[in-house]
């Protein structure tokens, strides 16, 4: 029991919770947002499916790239870069909590399990295992694989792909960058020892804020017009400016001040924004 | 001075608190006091959360100074908008003029007893209008008694504006107690408002 729970202690870093949770929370959003009929059966279905077909690509990932983590200060003690589990064994249990995870959400209705399906093959096969050696706009198909999610949970609401689906997927692509990129600046020394091309190894630390900040807006932009689109009411589209003016004047503080800490702060702040106009999304359901 | 987890935990319930009078406070008002008192808990709401994120160093920024004049300013003029309409254009135009010109002789190189004169000119009407106000519709019997809350919110808003606003205050009570005390103040300062606009 004790080496199980061991196994378990060293594998949970590989799914990267904060990130798997909020990637979760979008794909909730997403199904909830749409105003149909919750059915507990199928949120539960939602939850678990995307859970693990998200934690499963992580586990790919962190296999994949196990090579240069271990030469990332930041990344050096992960399990999978430490050699504390083996390498093998950790492609299996990716693997399998990939094709469950994605095997339920087909099972759940085809075109979900397709988006899941499309989230773990742009995370994984384009992202993972093609472009993040090759180019520094492999951060862009990153961006789309996180933005299945709640595309996903959109497309299962209402049994198609249309245009809130995509402006909420588009919303999430476009705040991921500040994530990504706002990591690539706080660990460039990390990331250029382990060779990994970057934005601001590439194009300059001032490009990459400017791009840090027009994503920003961007995503507002996106959220908002979903947002008017779905019809959530008055004081919830109050609130929803009223975050997304923080974003945009964080966004303009990132470009015009050039300090970790406003950029950090911007990270901070948009994983709060996003977070907030995911809960709002999903209070239409109820 | 480091903020420890009470504090943010206490930043965090006043950030929700003005989310919900953001979201479900104010929809008994028309159109320009919505749009007033959405301003007015929008800046508050946003400070807050800048706060949490960046810690009490940002409260040296001397932009905060600007920024905290949005709120009474806002709130006064939702308040004026409602119970005085025939100071509506007036105060108005009050408010428009006096957060311009709180904007020109702090971004400027003005004389300092011209900046203080202006920011103690505009936050003093604006703060004496939130804690009187109120208090008066509750006395003539217009508003709920509840609606002194307020009038309470406003006055303990006017003082924390005070001290962060006039080194002068400081000497009564130094930064750091000030910053100390200021998550719990704001939170108290919100449940004053979201509660008396609700009950009264």
């Amino acid at each position: 029991m004790s080496a199980l729970f061991n196994k378990i202690r060293l594998y949970w870093p590989l799914i990267k919770i904060s990130q798997t949770s909020l990637l979760l929370a979008t794909g909730i959003a997403g199904y909830l947002s749409a105003g149909t009929r919750i059915t507990l059966p199928i949120l539960l279905g939602v939850s678990i499916s995307l859970f693990l077909a998200i934690s499963g690509s992580t586990i790919m990932n962190m296999w994949y790239d196990h090579d240069i983590d271990a030469k990332m200060k930041r990344t050096h003690k992960r399990p999978a870069a430490s050699g504390e589990l083996n390498h093998r064994e950790v492609f299996y249990v990716g693997m399998v909590i990939s094709i469950i995870g994605v095997g339920w959400a087909l099972l759940i209705a085809p075109l979900y399990g397709l988006v899941v399906f499309a989230g773990w093959f742009f995370d994984v096969v384009v992202y993972t295992f093609w472009l993040k050696r090759r180019t520094a706009w492999s951060i862009l198909w990153g961006g789309v694989s996180g933005a299945m999610p709640i595309l996903a949970g959109h497309v299962l609401a209402v049994g198609h792909i249309e245009l809130v689906g995509i402006l909420l997927a588009l919303a999430i692509l476009f705040w991921i960058p500040t994530h990504t990129l706002t990591f690539s600046i706080k660990f460039l020394d990390d990331y250029n020892n382990a060779g990994v091309p970057t934005f601001p190894s590439t194009y300059g630390e001032t490009f990459t804020r400017a791009m840090i900040a027009i994503s920003s807006v961007l995503a507002a932009v996106a959220i908002g017009w979903a947002s008017v689109l779905i019809g959530i009411s008055a004081g919830y589209l109050r609130l929803i400016a009223v975050l997304t003016a923080g974003l945009l004047v964080l966004a303009f503080a990132t470009f015009r001040v050039q300090s970790e800490q406003v950029n950090f702060g911007l990270f901070k702040y948009a994983s709060l924004y996003m977070l907030s106009s995911m809960i709002i999304l999903a209070m239409r359901a109820f | 001075m480091k903020m420890n987890n009470l504090d943010r935990v206490l930043l965090l319930i006043t950030c929700l608190l003005a989310a919900y009078q953001i979201v479900v406070g104010i929809d008994k008002s028309s159109s320009t006091p919505i749009t007033a008192y959405t301003i007015g808990f929008g800046v508050l709401l946003l400070s807050t959360l800048l706060l949490f994120i960046f810690g009490f160093g940002i409260l040296d920024n001397s932009i905060v100074v600007i920024i905290s004049t949005i709120i009474p300013l806002s709130i006064s003029t939702g308040l004026i908008w409602e119970h005085l309409a025939s100071y509506r254009t007036l105060y108005l135009i009050f408010a428009i003029v006096g957060f311009l010109a709180v904007i020109l002789t702090r971004s400027m190189q003005t004389p300092v007893n011209l900046r203080t004169t202006v920011l103690a000119i505009v936050h003093g009407i604006s703060g004496l209008i939130i804690f009187l106000l109120p208090i008066l519709m509750s006395v003539y019997g217009r508003t709920n008694p509840e609606f002194v809350l307020v009038g309470l919110g406003g006055a303990l808003m006017g003082l924390e504006g005070l001290i962060l606003s006039f080194s002068k205050f400081q000497s009564i009570i130094s930064k750091e107690t000030m910053r100390r005390l200021l998550p719990g103040l704001l939170l108290i300062t919100t449940i004053c408002f979201v509660a008396g606009f609700k009950l009264g």
